[in-house]
């Protein structure tokens, strides 16, 4: 199997992540649950994970790194956790069903919700951004990439404007954590939000969220903690008061393997070998007679995805096609992201995504240009 | 049961502030350990870095500069 559908999930991890979650497997107890060595060594590995993605994302202490199970755990903390009735929340059409339905759900609470369009590539305008901010806004909450079009928003920009007009900065990295830069203490960021399981390349289940110090959020869980348990309330101190009950401490040990990797590969390296096999997909496809690529491909900083059509083909179709003759594993259908297929005006077809991992090849890539080809002169 | 000795006990808002402690203390070379707190000191579970009370002020002044945050700095026999 060719497998090209990592805005998904990357299914080629590390060796050494598996590697760590079989010991983790046979070796650790629960964390902050006593002080024997099983539950030490777990304590130490989350503590450990902690201070990789702190300096990942340039946080500026471990204390404000939470785990969660993935991104959609850590969006649903952060939105129902900042946001009250009366206020405002601006968002944009290139989010993913993890921030829209939180924040539908808020509407119906009583908060006001701004969804701010795209142009015809699919891109936000971060003028209109700063014009939506009102009085009441509390909020702005956006992706940094689009899981369908590979397109971003300038964080960096959005931030400097929530900054600006004081209001909370929310971002999903789902797409770019791992291989983009991300350093919320200068991008203005007060909330970011990442899973384990894409371009970090940890397992399924591990996830999290950095909270900027003197955001307050309210958790949407309270339980076991492992200290202060005469306190009926759940401890307010981070990150224990976003971290009810017992973490994922197999999973995190993988996450901590595969932010090893990251470290040693370099991010850099990663981020050049993703988008020279986008470019090359996307350059050997949109000249196909019948092939339309969506998405803005004059930027040079974009997601390694390729989303397209063929004709009027279903895009179901042509992702079993590719999987059934070729072996190519895509994402065919409306990716979690209603808003976008209905801005690109494939909300019926669908479309066929590609996105593309370092442990992709040349000469996988060459065999899906070709695949799609044959495809579309069928 | 081990005869007890007076020790500086050392806790903590959470299982992050206990576990940058004996990090902390593991790169400085200060002697300790990480226990279950006693129950001398609170009923609530949780982990506290137990040490020799001598080391109270290099403990006190490596844990300022580290920027951990204890919940208190205590001795009993323990």
């Amino acid at each position: 199997m060719i497998y090209m559908d990592n805005a998904a999930t990357t299914l080629h991890k590390p060796p050494q992540v598996a590697k760590a979650i079989v010991q983790a497997l046979n070796s650790i107890g629960n964390a902050g649950r006593g002080a024997t060595e099983a539950s030490l060594g777990a304590s130490r590995v989350i503590y450990d994970t902690r201070e990789k993605l702190c300096r990942l994302f340039g946080g500026e202490s471990p204390n404000r790194i939470v785990f969660t199970a993935n991104s959609t755990e850590s969006l649903n903390i952060a939105i129902k956790g900042i946001l009250n009735p009366g206020d405002h929340v601006i968002t944009t059409v290139l989010e993913h069903n993890s921030v829209l339905r939180p924040l539908y759900e808020c509407r119906e609470r009583g908060i006001e919700l701004t969804i701010l369009g795209c142009d015809g590539k699919g891109n936000i305008s971060c003028e209109n951004i700063e014009s939506a901010v009102k009085e009441n806004t509390r909020a702005i909450v956006c992706t940094h990439g689009s899981n369908l079009t590979g397109n971003m928003i300038d964080i960096s920009a959005v931030g400097a404007i929530a900054e600006k007009h004081h209001v909370l900065f929310v971002v999903d990295a789902s797409q770019t954590a791992g291989v983009f830069p991300v350093d919320v203490q200068k991008m203005k960021i007060d909330i970011l939000c990442f899973t384990g399981h894409k371009s970090l390349r940890g397992p399924q289940g591990t996830g999290g969220m950095y909270v900027r110090t003197g955001v307050e959020v309210r958790p949407l869980l309270s339980g076991g903690s492992g200290v202060d348990t005469y306190n009926i309330h759940h401890p307010k101190e981070m990150p224990t008061a976003l971290e009810a009950g017992t973490l994922n401490g197999h999973g995190i040990a993988g996450l901590n393997a595969a932010l090893s990797y990251l470290e040693e590969i370099g991010m850099d390296s990663v981020r050049a070998q993703e988008l020279s096999l986008m470019r090359m997909f996307y350059e050997g496809i949109c000249g196909i007679p019948g092939v339309k690529v969506y998405g803005d491909f004059e930027t040079r900083q974009r997601c390694p995805i390729v989303s397209f059509n063929i004709g009027d083909y279903d895009s179901s179709e042509v992702s079993d096609e590719l999987f059934s003759v070729y072996g190519i594993a895509t994402r065919p259908g409306a990716h979690c992201a209603p808003l976008m297929h209905k801005a690109l005006g494939t909300k019926d077809q669908g479309a066929v995504r590609f996105s593309f991992s370092h442990y992709n090849t040349e000469e996988e890539v060459q065999t899906a240009i070709e695949a799609v080809r044959k495809l579309a002169e069928d | 049961m081990r005869k007890k000795e007076l020790k500086l006990i050392v806790t903590f808002h959470t299982t992050t502030d206990a576990m940058a402690m004996e990090k902390m203390c593991k790169e400085q070379n200060i002697s300790g350990r990480l226990i279950p707190v006693p129950r001398a000191i609170s009923a609530g579970c949780g982990l506290s870095w137990c040490a020799d009370p001598k080391q109270s002020e290099i403990i006190s002044t490596e844990m300022k500069r580290a920027g951990i945050k204890a919940q208190a700095l205590q001795e009993c026999m323990v």
